[in-house]
């Protein structure tokens, strides 16, 4: 075509080459432009969305086998001479033997029972045979004699958790590679994991308690849970409701039914806009001056974290309620006003009523958000290990110090063991879990009741 | 009297109240409620809050002022011991003593709880006659240091003081309580406007209620204002600002240089943005102009989970997967170094963060630019892509700065991805694939743990706060004020 090599400046100049069957140069170029100008727009959706999928998949498959866990089970024989010596199962003397007495008698009845079924490899003596048992299954064992103290004497089908190298070989994160090169493992040992899988010695189950337990020291990543994390998530939640509902619902309906046109109102808003924006951190930073410091409330407890997330969201809160108020028409008051009522019993009579729908999606949403926050809460010393749940509410167990599970993420993952990957990506699966409830609760809400006047 | 005794007589007290005024306002109009000026329940609401509001703040007061009193005449007791010693009592020290105080009064406390002592032999208790730290640690109350008579003296004040402080209060707000229920029921009558007293009670807690974001604000500045004030008053506030090192030591002797904190801040932060504003603004264009409604809703709320997700889940994805990726693909291979934490693993997770806040801001902004204006572009022969590029945008641009603005400052705020991806090494380097850090990791290293806010190792997290809250407000006021401007245009 000739006119493929003409200049623009040209074209204009001699319009006659111009055809409607043919397309022109510089609408060619104009068209190309197009297409690449919508091209980078779906590229721009497509990465946006793939990196989405990305993190949410290596996460999930991270974290589902935190879910599964390798259980060994096998007959023992709870000695009495070990475990109560007196005879006389006074809960005193039970109470004496530790997990070390519970260790050996595990370890005595893992050993005969392999003996029995005839399991054995080369190069795995009777401490390397120890290891394959978690440190947490005496404790489990004491746990269970302590609570019926009848055992004593028999031979029961005991469960316990595996170490947690084994855990991680039958999830494929240790291989026979690395267990070459890892002290806390050998080949053998893997190798007679293979043959207790056989047997059905060694097997993987579901893994309750990585919902129920407390946190386990970094040597036990096998017996690690979420419950005080979830526990303390749940408090944090109940009290942080109860405070942030009825203020940002208060501040609302002053700042859009009462409040007049002046400085003093402005000040409120244009802080209510820009408190929304201030960096999480910093209401960590008040929350240590303030709460802790000053008020002198007990450090890492969920009292303070309810507070701190409190003053976190109400911003948040009362942004979407005052959308809410805004959103119920004013013939609604009018019709109020204009039989008799007062302006007080017009608001909480009719306009609240009405706009409650709205409320509470917003303040589910708010609280969703708020639930996965974690830098306030690392700064008023959250992140700090707890092994005991705290107790009831009504037993002051707010004031006692907890966890959260974002925060609980945090702590598992700067963990040098690589186990304790797979529970933090496990925690992530739970904490989305609840963010999805919530944000499913708040579409149903927003579908079943939002009205459009 | 223990407060929640006191709390409970007061409650106690207002439901009676509130049965009592009903009951009253009906029977001085013979039970015919059309002859009162309010519905019954207004004048027991009335006689109810009368009974409970101001003894309740009574005792909130209480609460505050009285640590406050007592601290003062202790430090006053302290104070005149040092002075006799001769040994000039820093401020410092003085709150060191207080805080042992204040663990003896508890570690009494618990003693006598406990039984090992009776309340009157710890108000006796001397340190001539034996040890007094063994002597609580057989109750189970572990003391840091020795008892020095001066800091035992102090806390058996302490306690006594505490004891007539609770005394007081109880006796105070239930005089108050009283006092309330019976001016309250004394009002109540047919022609008491009981509906009008309430209801100024309600508009006065909608106030107070409003102006708790006030008080957060005032409460952010005034705490970071003062511990900032301290900590320049241990380390020059010159070299803070302009300094180059950041080398905090535990052991004293540190260095606290701005400059690498805030130089790591702004880097992770362009990155960040040269991530999420072309993919943000992209999306949003695509999103706006281009798809179809269907497309639209499909696509519109699954970018707006990105924003659902909390931080702390990029942070691992920086940790776990990010970082790996690019130390094995781009930095070892080519030479940049071997970190897996860096300001590349950090800046790109923040971006893809801030992806779907940049593309629904930027979605708004565009879709209200009115559609003449795109309609007279196609008109004259433009492309849909020359529209927007030359009559959209332009028309939108103030408010797409805004947004950038403020993702700007959402990036710089940001703690869990930075500490999680960043790594904590403080220096000024422009390798992106090297380990650097932010003001947030440090606020949150300098803070973790200890929280004894004595040394300046622990008052710089206060000045770095402000130093961060001071940037990202500034950010955010010029981004409203941009916003704002541009919105008049149209309306």
């Amino acid at each position: 075509m000739s006119d493929a090599i003409m200049k623009p400046a040209s074209v204009a100049a001699a319009p006659i080459k111009s055809s409607l069957l043919v397309q022109h140069q510089l609408m060619k170029k104009r068209n190309a432009a197009e297409a690449r100008f919508k091209i980078y727009g779906v590229v721009a959706i497509v990465v946006s969305l793939a990196t989405l999928f990305i993190m949410l998949w290596t996460i999930f498959s991270d974290g589902v086998s935190a879910f599964r866990q390798a259980t060994l089970t096998f007959p023992v024989t709870l000695e009495q001479t070990i475990l109560d010596p007196n005879g006389k199962a006074a809960p005193a003397d039970l109470a004496k033997v530790t997990t070390i007495g519970y260790g050996r008698v595990l370890a005595s009845s893992f050993k005969s029972h392999l003996a029995a079924r005839n399991i054995s490899i080369e190069g795995v003596n009777d401490k390397a045979l120890n290891e394959l048992i978690s440190r947490d299954a005496p404790a489990q064992l004491r746990n269970m004699v302590l609570t019926d103290p009848s055992l004593i004497g028999k031979t029961i089908d005991f469960s316990g958790y595996a170490g947690g190298r084994i855990d991680g070989y039958l999830k494929g994160r240790v291989t026979m590679e690395t267990a070459k090169l890892d002290s806390n493992i050998t080949p053998e040992q893997l190798q007679l994991a293979d043959r207790l899988r056989e047997a059905g010695i060694l097997t993987t189950q579901f893994n309750t308690g990585f919902l129920t337990n407390p946190d386990a020291s970094d040597q036990r990543p096998e017996a690690s849970g979420l419950g005080i994390a979830i526990l303390g998530s749940i408090y944090m939640m109940v009290m942080v409701t109860i405070m942030v509902l009825p203020l940002g619902v208060a501040a609302s309906i002053y700042l859009e039914e009462f409040a007049p046109k002046n400085r003093f109102t402005d000040l409120v808003e244009v802080n209510i806009s820009n408190l929304a924006a201030v960096p999480s951190i910093v209401f960590g930073i008040l929350g240590l001056a303030i709460f802790i410091n000053f008020a002198e409330l007990p450090q890492s407890s969920s009292i303070v974290g309810a507070l701190v997330i409190t003053l976190m969201t109400l911003p948040t809160i009362i942004i979407a309620t005052r959308a809410a108020i805004r959103a119920v028409p004013p013939s609604i008051r009018d019709a109020a006003l204009g039989v008799g009522a007062s302006k007080m019993q017009t608001v909480f009579h009719h306009v609240l009523p009405l706009a409650s729908p709205g409320i509470m999606t917003g303040t589910i949403l708010g609280l969703a958000t708020a639930l996965g926050e974690t830098a306030p809460l690392l700064l008023i010393g959250m992140v700090a290990f707890v092994a005991n749940y705290p107790s009831s509410p009504l037993e002051g167990g707010i004031l006692e110090p907890a966890t959260a599970l974002p925060v609980q993420v945090y702590s598992w993952a700067s963990r040098s063991d690589p186990a304790f990957i797979e529970r933090s990506s496990g925690a992530i699966i739970v904490l989305l879990g609840m963010l999805v409830v919530m944000n499913v609760i708040a579409i149903m809400l927003r579908r079943r009741f939002e009205r459009r006047w | 009297m223990s407060l929640t005794l006191v709390f409970a007589f007061i409650l106690v007290l207002s439901a009676a109240g509130f049965v009592l005024g009903k009951r009253k306002a009906l029977a001085s109009v013979n039970g015919n409620s059309k002859h009162l000026h309010s519905l019954p329940n207004y004048y027991g609401w009335n006689v109810a809050i009368y009974a409970f509001l101001p003894a309740l703040l009574c005792l909130l007061a209480w609460l505050i002022i009285q640590p406050i009193v007592v601290e003062r005449q202790l430090s006053g007791l302290l104070a005149a011991n040092e002075a006799t010693t001769a040994t000039p009592a820093l401020e410092s020290d003085l709150t060191l003593q207080m805080a042992d105080v204040r663990r003896l009064a508890t570690g009494l406390d618990t003693a006598v709880a406990k039984g090992t002592l009776t309340g009157d032999e710890a108000a006796k208790l001397r340190t001539e006659f034996g040890n007094v730290r063994e002597k609580l640690a057989t109750a189970g109350v572990a003391l840091g240091s020795d008892v020095t008579p001066t800091i035992l003296a102090a806390a058996q004040s302490y306690r006594e003081m505490s004891a007539t402080g609770a005394m007081g209060r109880a006796v105070l707000a239930i005089v108050v309580s009283v006092i309330g229920f019976i001016y309250a029921l004394r009002l109540t009558g047919k022609d008491f406007r009981a509906r009008n007293s309430v209801e100024r009670v309600i508009l006065a807690l909608l106030v107070l209620a409003s102006t708790i974001a006030i008080l957060t604000t005032v409460g952010i500045v005034l705490s970071m204002f003062s511990e900032s004030l301290r900590f320049f008053s241990m380390y020059p506030a010159s070299e803070f600002f302009f300094g180059l090192t950041w080398a905090p030591n535990f052991a004293g002797d540190s260095d606290f240089g701005l400059a690498p904190l805030l130089w790591g801040t702004l880097y992770i932060s362009l990155v960040s943005m040269l991530v999420a504003v072309p993919i943000g603004l992209f999306a949003a264009i695509y999103l706006a102009e281009y798809a179809s409604p269907r497309v639209r809703s499909i696509v519109k709320p699954l970018i707006e989970i990105i924003a659902g997700i909390p931080t702390v889940v990029f942070g691992l994805f920086a940790l776990v997967t990010v970082g790996p990726f690019l130390r094995d693909w781009f930095a070892a291979p080519f030479g940049f170094g071997n970190s897996g934490s860096s300001v590349m693993t950090a800046g790109i997770v923040i971006g893809i963060l801030n992806i779907p806040f940049i593309s629904s801001l930027a979605d708004d902004i565009i879709n209200a630019v009115p559609q003449s204006m795109r309609d007279g572009s196609l008109g004259i022969g433009a492309t849909k892509s020359e529209t927007i590029k030359q009559v959209v945008l332009p028309a939108a641009l103030p408010g797409i700065v805004g947004a950038i603005l403020l993702a700007a400052s959402r990036a710089i705020g940001e703690t869990m991805i930075v500490t999680m991806g960043a790594g904590a090494a403080a220096k000024l380097d422009l390798n992106p694939f090297e380990a650097m850090t932010t003001i947030t990791v440090k606020i949150v290293s300098q803070l973790t743990g200890d929280t004894e806010f004595n040394s300046p190792e622990t008052l710089v997290a206060f000045a770095l706060g402000m130093t961060l809250f001071v940037i990202t407000l500034g950010l955010n006021i010029f981004a409203l004020y941009i916003v704002r401007r541009y919105k008049e245009q149209y309306e």
